[in-house]
C-alpha cells in the first residue's frame, strides 16, 4: 500500500510507483477534479501543488512524492491564496467550459502564494503552461491582479 | 418552425406535462444507476412538484429546478437559459437550478433543427420563443391557482420573485405553496410575454450557474463519470482511415500489472484495465500490424489537388442576382483562390464515454451536443432497442462541434459488448487528433470586376465536403449545403450582380464534420481577404470601401463605424504596425472587427489589439457575450 498526503488527509492505496499522479488521484481515489488533458505536460489541466509549488501530475511518478504535500483543486480553497484565486476568478466570471480552470487555478494559486503582487511578466511566466481553448487568458490575467490587490478591478 | 408554434395550443396540463413543446410523446421516466460523483443530476423526477411542461419543475420548497435543453460547453447557455424562463416565469433567480435534458427528440428538440441538437450559435434564437412561452404559460398557471384560492380575478393578480400577489387586498402566496394547486390548472391557450421594457433578468450581466463548482473541482464532465466496479478503457485505430487491424501481439502488454483485458475489433484495439495508466501503458506495448487498405498510400497532395480539380467544375447555384456573365465582362478583372486546410477540435476534454451494457439494457454517460443520437446510435451499436438505452448528459469541456458526433460513443459500446460492468473508454490526446472528425478542406475562388471603384459583379464559389449530407441528410436540398454557403450567399455588399456557386467535394477518407464558426469560419476569410485586395486595386481605403457598398445595411454600416471609430482607424501607427478590418455577417449578428497586428523583424506577427463591434440584436447575459468575443 502507497500512502499519500492529499489536501491534509492520508491516503491509502494500491498503485505502482511509475504511475502517474493524475490517474492515482482520478481513477483510484475518485478526485476528479485534476483534469486529464495531454498526458504529456504540455497543456497543463492536470496541474496540482506539491508543497504548494504546480506541477503537472501527467507526469509525476507517484513513487516519487514521498512525505510531500499533495494539494488538489479540491482542496486549495483551503489556502489564502487559493481562497483568494477562487473568488477572484467567480467575481470576474472567468470561467467558461472549465476544463482548463482546475489547472489555471491551481497555477495562479501558486504564483500568488510566492509572488505577492506579479507583474504582467510574472503572470506570463507562471501561466504560459495552460491552455484554455474558450480563450479566457484576458479575465484570467485580470483575476490574478485583482486576487493580488484584493481590490474589484 | 412549427416547433414553436405549434406549442400550447389545445393541449390539455397533462399533455404538457408529460410533453415538450414538439408534442405527443410519453416522456419514460427512468431510475438509473447514478455514477457516486453526479450528485446534481438527479433523474427528472415530476412527483409533488408543479411540472407544466418539459423545462420546469417547482418542489413545495419553491425551488425551480429547469430542464436544459441546450448544452452547457462554456458558452454560458446553461444561464442565459435559465435567464429566459425565469423571466417569463417571475421566479426567484436564485432557487433556480438546472438539469442536464435526457435525450428526447420530441422534448428537447432544437425548433431549428428539428432534432436535440446544440449548434449552429442558436441556443438563444431558437428557444427565445418557446421557452418563454414555457415559463409565461407556467407562471398564467400560478396566477390562476392563486386567484381561485382568494376568490379573485387573475388579472388583480401580479407575479413577482416566485410570489404571486393580490395588490389590493395585500394577499401572497410563494410559488412552493400553489404547487398543487398549479397542477390541476390547464394551460392558457394564448399567454402573453413581456414587453421587453419590463425585463427584470433579461439584459442583466447575472453570474453564471455553472461556474461556481467549476472553481473547485465538484463539476462533472462526461470524462469523469464514476461508477461502482467500474474499469477503465483506452484504444488504437488504424492510423490511416479505412484501415483494419491484421495481426496484434499482446504479450508484452498483458503482463504489466492492472491490465484487464485486450479487446481487438475489426478496426482497432483497446486495452481495459483498472486505471487509465494500465490501459495508456499497456496499449503502447502492444505491437499492432495494421492492414492499412486503399489509402495507405493517399497524401494531402493527392487531396489538394482532386480538391482545385473539382473547384474548377461548374457548382450548384446557390444565389444568383443581376447578369453575372455581362458584369464579369464590364471593368477591370480581379481573381484570387483561397485554401483553407483540415482542422481537428481539440477540445481540451479528451473524446470519451462510458458505457454500461447488459444483456438487455444499456446506459451511457458522455458530454454530447446530440445527446438523443448518442442513444439512437449507442442503441444501434448495442443491437437494443432505443428505449433500453439510457444517455445522461454531462458538462462538456469544450464542445467545438466535436461533440455533434456520436463516433465515440458507438466505438465504446462496441468496446463494452466484450467487458463484463461498466467501462470507461478515454481516448488519448494522439487518438483524439488523429482519429477527429475534421473541418474540410475548403478551397473558394472569387472573379470580381470593379468599375469606378465599385464592385460590379462577383462571382464566388466553395467547393468542400457537404457536412450536412451525412449529418442531417433532409436538410441537404438541391445539392446545396446550407452551411457550407452560410456567410457567402449574405454578404451584405450592395453588389448590382452577384452570384454564389457550391461545389460538393468529399476528400478520400478523411471524415469531415462542423468545427466552430462552421461554413462562415471559411467564407468570411476568403471574402473580406478579397474585399481587402479589391480595396487595394481601388486605391480606395479598406474601411471606405466596405463603407461606400453598405448603404442598405445600416446595422453593418453602423458596427462598421463603430469598430473604425474605437479602433482609431486612420491614425498614424508606428513601423511595422498596421490594422485590418473585416465586416461579418454570421449568426444573425452584425460584427465588424478591427485587428491591430505588428510584424517583428523576425517575421512573427504579434496581436496587439481587436476591436470588435457587435450588434447580435437583445443579448440575454451581456457578460457572457462579452467574454466570448
Amino acid at each position: 500500500m502507497a500512502k499519500l498526503t492529499i489536501n491534509g488527509e492520508q491516503k491509502s492505496f494500491d498503485a505502482p510507483p511509475d504511475m502517474p499522479l493524475l490517474w492515482v488521484l482520478r481513477d483510484i481515489l475518485g478526485l476528479t477534479g485534476t483534469k486529464f488533458g495531454c498526458g504529456i505536460a504540455q497543456c497543463g489541466a492536470c496541474t496540482v501543488h506539491i508543497d504548494g509549488k504546480s506541477v503537472r501530475s501527467c507526469m509525476l511518478a507517484v513513487g516519487a512524492i514521498r512525505d510531500r504535500a499533495v494539494t488538489t483543486i479540491e482542496g486549495i480553497g483551503a489556502t489564502p491564496a487559493g481562497a483568494k484565486v477562487q473568488k477572484a476568478w467567480l467575481d470576474l466570471e472567468v470561467i467558461q467550459c472549465g476544463y482548463c480552470q482546475s489547472g489555471q487555478i491551481m497555477a495562479a494559486a501558486a504564483l500568488l502564494a510566492a509572488v505577492a503582487n506579479p507583474d504582467d511578466a510574472d503572470i506570463d511566466a507562471a501561466m504560459a503552461g495552460n491552455i484554455c481553448r474558450c480563450g479566457t487568458y484576458v479575465r484570467i490575467r485580470a483575476a490574478i491582479k485583482q486576487a493580488a490587490s484584493g481590490r474589484q478591478s | 418552425m412549427t416547433f414553436a408554434q405549434k406549442s400550447f395550443e389545445g393541449m390539455s396540463r397533462r399533455t404538457l406535462l408529460t410533453s415538450g413543446l414538439a408534442g405527443g410523446l410519453l416522456l419514460a421516466f427512468h431510475v438509473p444507476v447514478r455514477a457516486f460523483n453526479e450528485p446534481v443530476q438527479p433523474p427528472d423526477d415530476t412527483a409533488g412538484k408543479f411540472a407544466p411542461n418539459a423545462f420546469i419543475r417547482i418542489d413545495h420548497s419553491g425551488k425551480t429546478t429547469l430542464i436544459m435543453p441546450q448544452v452547457e460547453m462554456g458558452q454560458g447557455t446553461y444561464t442565459s437559459i435559465s435567464m429566459i424562463l425565469a423571466e417569463e416565469l417571475d421566479t426567484d433567480f436564485a432557487q433556480v437550478v438546472v438539469e442536464h435534458a435526457p435525450a428526447s427528440d420530441k422534448l428537447y428538440g432544437n425548433p431549428v433543427f428539428g432534432i436535440q441538437v446544440t449548434g449552429n450559435s442558436n441556443s438563444v434564437r431558437a428557444f427565445w420563443k418557446p421557452l418563454r412561452n414555457a415559463g409565461a404559460s407556467a407562471r398564467a398557471m400560478l396566477v390562476q391557482a392563486a386567484a381561485q384560492q382568494w376568490q379573485v380575478e387573475p388579472a388583480s393578480c401580479t407575479t413577482s420573485n416566485g410570489q404571486v400577489l393580490h395588490t389590493v387586498s395585500g394577499r401572497r402566496l410563494s410559488y412552493g405553496e400553489l404547487v398543487d394547486a398549479a397542477n390541476t390548472r390547464t394551460p392558457p391557450r394564448d399567454v402573453a410575454l413581456k414587453d421587453p421594457k419590463d425585463f427584470v433578468l433579461i439584459g442583466k450581466p447575472l453570474k453564471r450557474l455553472d461556474t461556481p463548482d467549476k472553481t473547485n473541482g465538484k463539476a462533472v464532465y462526461g470524462i469523469d463519470a464514476m461508477l461502482p466496479g467500474m474499469k477503465f478503457a483506452t484504444l488504437m485505430a488504424c492510423p490511416v482511415f479505412g484501415g483494419k487491424v491484421a495481426r496484434v501481439d499482446d504479450s508484452a502488454a498483458r503482463k504489466l500489472p492492472g491490465v484487464q483485458q485486450i479487446v481487438v475489433l475489426d478496426d482497432l484495439v483497446a486495452v481495459v484495465g483498472d486505471h487509465m495508466w494500465a490501459a495508456k501503458k499497456a496499449l503502447d506495448a502492444l505491437v499492432i500490424e495494421w492492414d492499412e487498405g486503399s489509402y495507405a498510400q493517399l497524401s494531402s497532395n493527392d487531396i489538394w489537388r482532386d480538391l482545385r480539380a473539382a473547384s474548377e467544375k461548374d457548382g450548384v447555384v446557390a444565389k444568383s442576382r443581376g447578369d453575372i456573365a455581362k458584369a464579369l465582362a464590364t471593368g477591370e478583372r480581379f481573381e484570387a483562390s483561397y485554401e483553407l486546410p483540415f482542422l481537428a477540435h481539440a477540445s481540451m476534454e479528451p473524446v470519451n464515454a462510458t458505457v454500461h451494457l447488459k444483456p438487455d439494457s444499456c446506459e451511457i454517460w458522455t458530454g454530447s451536443q446530440v445527446i438523443a443520437r448518442v442513444q439512437s446510435e449507442g442503441a444501434k451499436a448495442a443491437g437494443l432497442p432505443v428505449e433500453k438505452v439510457i444517455a445522461n448528459n454531462h458538462l462538456l469541456g469544450g464542445g467545438f462541434g466535436r461533440k455533434l458526433e456520436a463516433d465515440m460513443v458507438v466505438k465504446a459500446v462496441r468496446i463494452a459488448k466484450h467487458v463484463d460492468g461498466p467501462v470507461k473508454v478515454v481516448w488519448t490526446r494522439e487518438e483524439d487528433i488523429q482519429h477527429d472528425v475534421y473541418r474540410p478542406v475548403y478551397r473558394d475562388t472569387i472573379a470580381a470586376t470593379l468599375s469606378g471603384g465599385k464592385i460590379v459583379g462577383w462571382k464566388y464559389k466553395i467547393a468542400g465536403s457537404a457536412i450536412l449530407a451525412r449529418w442531417l441528410p433532409p436538410a441537404f436540398q438541391k445539392g446545396i449545403d446550407i452551411d457550407a454557403v452560410d456567410s457567402a450567399i449574405d454578404v451584405p455588399y450592395d453588389i448590382p450582380n452577384f452570384h454564389v456557386e457550391y461545389v460538393r467535394a468529399e476528400p478520400p477518407a478523411v471524415p469531415t464534420g462542423f468545427w466552430r464558426g462552421v461554413g462562415p469560419n471559411n467564407n468570411v476569410f476568403a471574402v473580406e481577404c478579397f474585399m481587402d485586395e479589391l480595396a487595394r486595386k481601388a486605391g480606395k481605403d479598406p474601411v471606405d470601401f466596405r463603407r461606400s457598398m453598405l448603404g442598405n445595411q445600416p446595422r453593418f454600416l453602423a458596427a462598421l463605424n463603430l469598430a473604425a471609430e474605437k479602433s482609431n482607424w486612420g491614425e498614424p501607427l508606428p513601423a511595422r504596425v498596421g490594422r485590418g478590418v473585416c465586416v461579418q455577417p454570421s449568426f444573425a449578428s452584425f460584427i465588424a472587427t478591427v485587428v491591430e497586428a505588428e510584424v517583428d523583424e523576425q517575421g512573427e506577427v504579434h496581436l496587439r489589439r481587436i476591436t470588435s463591434a457587435v450588434d447580435t440584436g437583445i443579448v440575454v447575459n451581456p457578460d457572457t457575450a462579452v467574454a466570448q468575443l
